[in-house]
Order: C-alpha cells, then structure tokens, then sequence
C-alpha cells in the first residue's frame, strides 16, 4: 500500500492486465470488459500485499514473460495461440454438446464453472469491487476445511465472490463448495446454476459429505439474519445460528477457517424492509434500499464498493474426542471463538479502510 | 435339500429374467413364479402359478409349495396392461400385506426380499443432496406409486418385527434402466422431444437391470463371508447423470416449460391415457435424488457392473438415434474445427484416419 508510487510501471501493467484478461477469456468465448486504466491503477496500488499471489493483480514478473511470450513471434505466435484457443472453445462445445462431461453427486460442474460461470462472475470481482484477498494461504492445499465467514449485502454476492477469491488465489486452485439457504434451491434458475457451481443445501448430512470427500466448503453461519440485516447495522455479526457447523467440523476434524468480508454490507444499503411484500413473495425479507425499487431494475444494480476478504488463522478441531461434537458448551466456545475472530478482523479491517468506494 | 423361492409379479419383464436367472443357481431346487396374468415370456424350467397376491390364496400356495425364500417384485408403478391405478395401489398395498401375513404364518419362510424403490425419499428442494438409508424425508411423498413404496415398507418393517428368525431385505432401486426396462421414466426419455421444467436440471440416478437381477440374487441366498443382506439398501449405479446430459447423450431436444404448464400438461395427459406422467414423476424432473451407496458397497458387498452412464448408455443403445443425434452434432463442430484450422491459413494435422 505504502508502495503505491510505482507509477512508472503502471503504462506496462494496465497493458498486461488487458493481455491476460484475454488469454483467460478464450475458452468460454465471454466478452471480457477492457480495465479502465484508473482501475487498473487502484487495483495496483493495493495490489502489492505480499500476501496477494501475482495473478491478482499485476505483479512484474508474469506480466514481462507474458510479454515476452507473443513478443518473441510476434503475429505469427499470436495466430498459433489464436488457433489454439479456437481449438480449445470448439471442443470445449462438442464436449457440450454431446453432454461427454461429468457433474459429481452434488451437480458440481467443474468444467462449466471453470470455463463459463467463473469467468462471467472474474469480472464482476476484478473490476466491479475490485476484490482485495489477504491470507490466502491459511486455506490448507488439500484436506477438508470448513471456511466460515460473515454474511451482508442483502443478495448473496458475498458468498459467489468468495469462491472466486478461493479459486483465483489459491496455489492448489480449489473450489470452494458453498452451503446455501434452501430458498436458493426453491427458484428456479437459481438453483440449477448453484450446483453447478458446486452449491449444496445447508444442512449438516451435506456439509459432513463433502468435508468427508476432503472438500473446502464455505458456510455463513448468520444466514438470513445476516445477508437481510439493515444498514444502520451493517459490520455487527448476527447471532451464528446454533453452531451446527462447528460440530459438523468437529465431527470430520477439519480446520474452521474465519474469513471476514468487508465491502459487502454497503453493496445494497437496506433502509427498509417490505414485510408485507416479503410474505407476500415468500422471502424472509424485501429490501428497499435508496434506489430499490423506486428505480425499477437500475435500481437492483450494487454500489461499487471496495471489497476486501481475508482469510485469518485456521482454528484446528482434531485435537477433541469424538464425543466433544455433542458437548453444548464447547460447541458454544468455539462458535463464540469464531465469532469473535471474524468480527475483531472486521473491525481491523474497516480502520484500515481508507473509504467505501476506494 | 434344495432351496424353494417363490417369486412375485413374474409377468413383468423383470420378474421372468430373474426367475430363469436364479433357477441356474446351484443351490435353488424350485422356482415358483406367482401372478395374476400369466407371463408372455417363457420362464424357463419355473413352475407357475396363477394367483393374486390380493386374495388369501396365496397363503395357500405358500404352504404347498414350502418356499422357504420369497422375493416380492410385484411393487410397481404402473398396470401391465390395461389396468388403473387403483388396481396397482391395491397389488402394491393390499398385495404386499396378503402376502407378509401369509409369510407370518408360514414356518418355512427364512428369507424375504422386497423391491422397493427410492422414491421414498420423494424429491423436494429442502431434502439433502444424498440421501442414506436413515434420510427421513422432508415432505412424505402424498400419492402415486411413491406413497405406496412408503408403505409397502411401513407393513415389511412391521413383518420384520413379528418375525425376526426371517432374514428380510428392502431393496430401495434407483430408476431401472436397459435396453427392455419399461418403467414410467424409460418412456419418458423416449419421447422424441424431451419436455423439461424451466429453470431445473435435475440430477437423475440409475440402475441397470442386470445389475437389478444380480442384487435380487444375492440377497435372496445365504450372505458372502463378510457381508450381510439383511435390512435396507439403497441400490444405484455409480455417479450422476443431469437430465441435460441425458438428453443431449440421447440427441433429443429439450423444451423447457414452466412448472405450472408441466404440472397441467401432465394431468392432461394422465387424463388422456398416454403416459403415465404422474406428480412425482414430475417431481423427481425438478428437483432430481440421488442416493448414498455406502451400504451397498460395504455391508451388502454388491458392486453393480454398469455405472449411472453406463446403464443410461446401454438404455441408449436400445433406443436408436434422437432427432439431434450426438454424433451428429460432434461431426458438424468437428468440421467447423476443420475449417478453422484451413482457414487459418497453417496445415492441417493428419490424422492417422
């Protein structure tokens, strides 16, 4: 942050954002938004967190060898990758096309998430909120581990750019396998592209499955209490529903995770809650936010806000008996432990924010 | 002494396979096959005998043949022939409970298989992703084959009970498919365009009838050394299939409907007699099951042969070519990467074909 004086590299950076932002766009075809180059600046004066791994955000190194890459042909080169990703977006289709490709027990899709659905949502996450990720490596390379995290921002956006901070930054390229509220699965649309994202309904036999499986799951314990809280309340964490997850993860022995999202809570500022029009819909609340819905759908469109998620110090679980999942009051000290940690790197965290927007 | 099996609903398909099957084994000495309608198949060497599981006859037929295994596969989902569903539910429910009270009576029974299916566990959006053998479901299923499954095996648990000296296995299959299945979702997919619910791609799970025949057989003998076949088993093919992917591996277009429409088109067609596309069949086209084979694997020790796409695969074989057929459309993008690749202006790479 302190290093944001590198301007002289900045010219370079943008152009090299916008050559990456193409070799990664290939396969599925997708129109990537060109980075505005005053983002491309934000973006790189934060980006220089030694944590932050360099595909973020524009370290030197991989943006030099990429150059070097079509350098060293020149439109020759450039024909061959063309030619390549051509290749690759066709059979990518066939494979489609003729349904050859496997979903696992949940619907996950690897393959459409990985090509498809993660790059429409990279967008939103590099250049929309412009996502900040701290402590990547605290999510372990393999095993199950159960990565907890708040909930805010009236939809859950939170929850989808966290699998994508999950995917693009960590080393081992795991994906994060969501536990979603059952709503999700009731809409249509809605729930078809949540398991193919690798979405599954927050419940104990699930999240036990997959932590089994050796998954990293992702689960925001304040559930609806959270994601539907009003502004005024915005960063105060909600009750964690009854600590199911903690025994979840006590009875797989699998790391907890604290992540804490910051960005989120200002995305729809709630002033107001249409109970009537919730029952009414069948939602557990209505938002009605300064521009929702008075603005008809522009007014569904999120603020951009300056988004930061960090993943803190993981709390390990093994070392407990096995009974110690049905003991109440552990169950309670270590939700409590949890909590406090998420909400305490909150607290960090907004300090060091310097303002919503930037 | 040789085994004597007695088995259920052998007019269907799948009860003449497995009798001619199990009569093959070493250990069986009689084969008794047990219907109201007199089988078209040939049941091999099998001795068969008209009956209705409905009456008290087959109390009779129980005690005179001394079967000492019976397997029940008269539990299905729709009439042979012309028949209506309330002559199924009556065979499902009022047959099964015949038949347990005459195994209750009988001192020679020592082995009950039922087929069962897992539609028990209905389909609904709250229920977990997998479901075990100990899921209780959310929503009970309230009609149609489904609830009849459900109690069918409130009056087995019942049976298993009042007589524990009788080793009895609840088979829960997943959608039987091969290249012969004739079960409600088999005509389903051979629909030339597959209606779809907009908005939901379920996931589908199934069971290839010879592994079908194989399970029954090893559950109606003695267990291996190191497994047990007695109690409930969820029996399903490995891995998933979405109805996407069997549409497209099938070439038959899709036609996404609102669940409304679906709903109304379906009891239209119900109504006409076409097909039978019944509530929870819609059901399990929106939000899809799929079930837990740990026990299969581990305590029953049965691997099935064909896996979910494999059996999906054989059921395709047997269908021939849909109106989009995936060679087809494979051919046409290979061709554009053809063109592309002429286009570009470099040599194509020789194929060694």
């Amino acid at each position: 942050m302190a290093d944001a004086k590198v301007i002289p590299f900045d010219d370079d950076r943008s152009r090299g954002n916008r050559r990456r932002a193409k070799a990664e766009s290939a396969p599925a075809g997708e129109v990537q938004p060109l980075p505005l180059r005053g983002a491309a600046a934000r973006e790189d004066d934060s980006g220089d967190d030694p944590v932050t791994p360099p595909a973020a955000s524009g370290g030197q190194a991989p943006v030099r060898s990429l150059a070097g890459d079509d350098g060293g042909g020149e439109d020759g080169a450039g024909d061959g990758s063309l030619e390549r990703r051509v290749a690759a977006g066709l059979s990518f289709l066939r494979r489609r096309l003729t349904g050859d490709y496997e979903v696992d027990d949940f619907g996950f899709d690897a393959e459409l998430t990985d090509q498809v659905l993660m790059s429409l949502l990279r967008p939103v996450y590099e250049k929309y909120f412009r996502v900040e990720v701290k402590g990547v490596e605290n999510i372990p390379a393999e095993g199950g581990a159960l990565i907890v995290a708040n909930h805010s921002g009236t939809l859950p956006l939170d929850g989808l750019m966290m699998q994508v901070a999950v995917h693009d930054h960590h080393p081992a390229d795991r994906h994060l396998r969501l536990l979603a509220a059952d709503l999700v699965f009731v809409l249509p649309v809605v729930n078809e592209l949540a398991r193919k994202l690798g979405h599954t309904l927050a419940c104990a036999e699930d999240a036990e499955r997959l932590l089994a499986q050796g998954e990293l799951v992702g689960v925001m314990p304040e559930g609806f209490k959270g994601i539907g809280k009003p502004f005024g309340e915005r960063y105060k964490l909600q009750r964690f529903g009854r600590g199911g997850f903690v025994s979840t993860a006590l009875r797989q022995g699998a790391p907890i995770v604290p992540c804490s999202i910051v960005g989120a809570e200002e995305i729809y500022p709630m002033i107001g809650n249409s109970k009537t029009l919730a029952r009414l819909l069948g939602f557990p609340y209505f938002p009605l936010t300064p521009t929702f819905p008075w603005l008809g759908p522009l007014g569904a469109v999120p603020l951009p806000t300056k988004w930061t998620i960090q993943f803190g110090e993981p709390i390990p679980t093994d070392g407990y008996a096995p009974e110690a999942a049905e003991d109440p009051v552990l169950m309670f000290n270590l939700t409590d432990q949890v909590r406090e940690q998420i909400q305490h790197t909150l607290y960090k965290l907004l300090v060091q924010r310097r303002s919503v927007f930037f | 002494m040789g085994k004597v099996v007695l088995v259920t609903g052998v007019a269907r398909q799948l009860g003449g396979r497995f009798v001619r099957r199990v009569q093959r084994d070493p250990d069986v000495e009689r084969v008794v096959g047990v219907d109201a309608v007199a089988p078209e198949h040939h049941l091999g060497g099998a001795d068969f005998v008209q009956a209705d599981i409905r009456q008290s006859a087959i109390g009779r037929v129980l005690a005179e043949t001394r079967a000492d295994t019976v397997v029940h596969l008269d539990v299905t989902g729709t009439p042979l022939g012309s028949g209506s569903r309330t002559s199924v539910k009556e065979t499902n429910v009022i047959g099964t409970m015949q038949l347990l009270g005459a195994c209750q009576k009988s001192p020679t029974v020592r082995r009950l298989v039922v087929k069962s299916s897992t539609n028990v566990y209905g389909s609904a959006p709250r229920d977990p992703a997998v479901c075990t053998e100990t899921t209780a479901p959310k929503s009970l299923p309230s009609g149609g084959f489904a609830k009849d499954a459900v109690e069918v095996e409130g009056y087995v648990r019942g049976f298993a009970r009042r007589r524990p000296d009788v080793s009895v296995t609840v088979l829960r299959f997943a959608n039987i498919l091969g290249p012969a299945a004739d079960t409600p979702l088999a005509s389903y997919l051979g629909l030339p365009v597959l209606p779809t619910v907009f908005g939901y791609d379920p996931r589908l799970q199934f069971v290839h009838e010879d592994d079908v025949i194989e399970v029954l057989r090893v559950c109606s003998h003695e267990p291996r050394r190191g497994t047990l076949n007695s109690g409930t088993f969820n029996i399903a093919g490995d891995g998933v299939l979405l109805l996407s992917q069997c549409s497209r591996r099938l070439g038959r277009p899709t036609v996404p409907l609102m669940l409304p429409a679906v709903t109304w088109a379906g009891s239209l067609v119900r109504t006409l007699g076409m097909t039978d596309f019944s509530p929870e069949q819609i059901r399990l086209l929106t939000h899809g099951r799929v079930v837990d084979t740990t026990q299969m694997r581990e305590t029953l020790g049965f691997r099935p042969a064909y896996s979910t796409a494999g059996a999906f695969a054989d059921f395709a074989r047997g269908r021939g070519a849909g109106l989009l057929p995936p060679e087809a459309l494979a051919g046409a993008v290979d061709r554009i990467a053809e063109l592309s690749r002429r286009g570009s202006g470099h040599l194509p790479t020789q194929s060694a074909n």
